[in-house]
């Protein structure tokens, strides 16, 4: 009795409530116009851009064919002699050295720049803006375009991997620093002036205590990529594995390919647990 | 009386400080042993790496002449004398410029939804298993951690020289870097619309698409955008190992010398890159937005 009640209740005030509850109760299918136009509009750019690139399915399959025969070629991963594993181990040791120099003297240039372009330190807009348009100028140039640049100063060689890798880790390092900076919390540093300290003082017993934590931790976390792109770095002749990978590639040596991949593994995930493991001492498992 | 209350209270005051002094120092050694553990790590990476400061210092002056360099025509004018002469490519170049972003964009989309189907299998709150989780795992970090280049080098090799390899090396290193932070970003949602779907009679699909995809969809979508943002920077440098886009006539250019047109096409790239950075950063801005609101 109730029940048609409410229906005839709610039958006579129809119309009121399609009103009231307009963006509710209108048909599904007007939500869904936008997104079906976004889809449509990528899936075509997704064919015209195949169809541009030259993709074709008989191109694909040949390829795909002779990759499944080179990836059993691959195996079992084999050095071939002692001494070729032991070059390899060593190049390997190389690119953990570039990664763990670029990194550390990336962050140390990067640190005073960070300061430079906060704006809660530096209230000239000036500085900040073209210091921050710098440091996107840097970050926007890949690495590999830095070290060809690099070759052509210090010759070829690792330590044209590490300029390259400083140069373009500083833009990035110095943008994380200054965000870090901007983000601190200013009641300290209130704290230092109120207490009778000079700016830099502020600055130093104010805002290092609180942005150090995050640095070291960023840092860190760009040693462990970093590692990765120092595995490439070689192909265009500034050090590391790359060098030796792309050279026993050009020279269809696949099970040597497969061992130095097995060993970039092995290191990269290695690097990658380390730098976890110290990052969450450094932040404490809480903040994780 | 009084006299020993202060007595007693200098004694206090004095074990207060030593007992201060000693943390302080405590802190200092175990600062000092970090900074001696660097130190050693330092030399010992700066001889692996044969770092030379003597030669950088001797050379420095050689980087700012080559950079100086790409910015002289070879007429001896400064490139900004005559824009039509120094970017006398424009045409060609751009056309490149776009054949990356197309390379970008494919590698994206197609990485993006391999990792979209793969990411809710190596999830350890969606799938019982765990050997189907690990096995996953390993896939994922196996396309992650081999780099593009590395996947163009073996890839030009077999489907030949042009974009088609690099395509699919960005591909799959989209496919590992997304499906680990889809996976991740899956593993921190709220189960319970999930138990609902389930104590329904949902399969797992539908409960993926009713329960899960809902909750992920924004950080998806803003983490494809960021990848996006990184393949193109990939995507121009994939030229060097013969996998098409701008990059080959890049390294053409610096390896002979073509100094103008080095500094023409960097201008072109860096461009090309803070234009992409700035609309997906507006994209991803309006899809947080518009997650705020709902």
């Amino acid at each position: 009795m109730s029940g048609t009640g409410l229906q005839n209740t709610f039958l006579a005030q129809r119309e009121e409530i399609n009103q009231r509850h307009a963006t509710i109760l209108r048909p599904v299918w007007r939500g869904l116009i936008g997104p079906v136009l976004v889809v449509t509009t990528m899936i075509i750019l997704f064919c015209l851009g195949l169809w541009e690139l030259g993709f074709s399915f008989e191109k694909i399959i040949n390829g795909g064919d002779q990759l499944w025969v080179i990836l059993g070629v691959m195996l079992p991963p084999n050095p071939e002699t002692w001494s070729r594993a032991l070059l390899y181990i060593n190049a390997m040791v190389e690119t953990v050295g570039i990664a763990f120099l670029g990194t550390l003297g990336a962050a140390i240039l990067a640190f005073p720049f960070g300061f430079l372009a906060a704006k809660n330190v530096m209230p000239n807009w000036l500085v900040h803006v073209v210091s921050r348009r710098l440091f996107d100028t840097m970050r926007g140039v890949d690495i590999l375009i830095w070290a060809l640049i690099w070759i052509n100063v210090v010759g070829l060689g690792p330590f044209a991997g590490v300029m390259a890798m400083m140069c373009a880790d500083f833009g990035a390092f110095a943008k994380l620093f200054s965000e870090a900076i901007e983000t601190a919390d200013r009641r300290p540093v209130e704290g230092v002036i109120a207490a009778g300290g000079s700016e830099l003082m502020a600055v130093r017993y104010g805002i290092l205590p609180q942005v150090l934590p995050v640095i070291l931790s960023q840092m860190l976390y760009y040693f462990e990529s970093n590692t990765r792109s120092a595995t490439i770095i070689g192909i265009v002749g500034a050090g590391g594995i790359g060098l030796h990978l792309s050279e026993m590639i050009r020279t269809v040596e696949w099970q040597q390919v497969s061992f130095i991949i097995v060993l970039m593994l092995i290191v990269v995930s290695a690097i990658d647990w380390l730098s976890t493991k110290l990052r969450l001492a450094v932040i404490g498992q809480r903040a994780h | 009386m009084a006299k020993t209350v202060t007595n007693t209270e200098t004694a206090r005051m004095a074990e207060l400080l030593s007992g201060y002094a000693r943390a302080v120092d405590a802190r200092r050694l175990r600062t000092l042993q970090g900074a001696a553990l660097v130190v050693v790590l330092i030399l010992v990476a700066a001889w692996s790496a044969e770092v030379r400061p003597i030669t950088l210092f001797n050379k420095i002056g050689a980087l700012t002449n080559y950079l100086g360099g790409t910015l002289k025509l070879d007429s001896g004018q400064h490139v900004w004398e005559d824009p039509v002469e120094w970017f006398w490519g424009l045409g060609k170049w751009l056309r490149l410029l776009g054949e990356t972003l197309i390379m970008a964009y494919v590698g994206t989309l197609t990485g993006a939804l391999i990792a979209f189907i793969l990411c809710f299998t190596a999830c350890s709150n969606l799938v019982r298993d765990h050997r189907v989780v690990f096995v996953m795992r390993r896939l994922l970090e196996f396309g992650r951690t081999v780099p593009d280049l590395v996947f163009a080098l073996i890839f030009v090799y077999t489907f030949g020289l042009g974009p088609i390899p690099g395509v699919m090396a960005i591909a799959i290193h989209t496919t590992g870097a997304l499906g680990k932070l889809f996976s991740e970003v899956v593993e921190n949602i709220d189960m319970k619309p999930v138990e609902g779907i389930t104590a329904s009679g949902g399969s797992w699909v539908q409960a993926i698409r009713f329960a899960v995809l809902p909750q992920v969809q924004s950080n998806f979508l803003s983490y494809a955008l960021l990848r996006f943002e990184i393949n193109v920077r990939g995507a121009a440098v994939m030229g060097f190992v013969g996998a098409g886009g701008i990059g080959d006539e890049l390294i053409v250019s610096i390896r002979k010398f073509y100094n103008s047109d080095v500094s023409a096409i960097l201008v072109l790239i860096i461009a090309t890159v803070m234009l992409i950075d700035y609309l997906t950063e507006l994209a991803r801005h309006r899809l947080i937005g518009a997650q705020v609101r709902t």
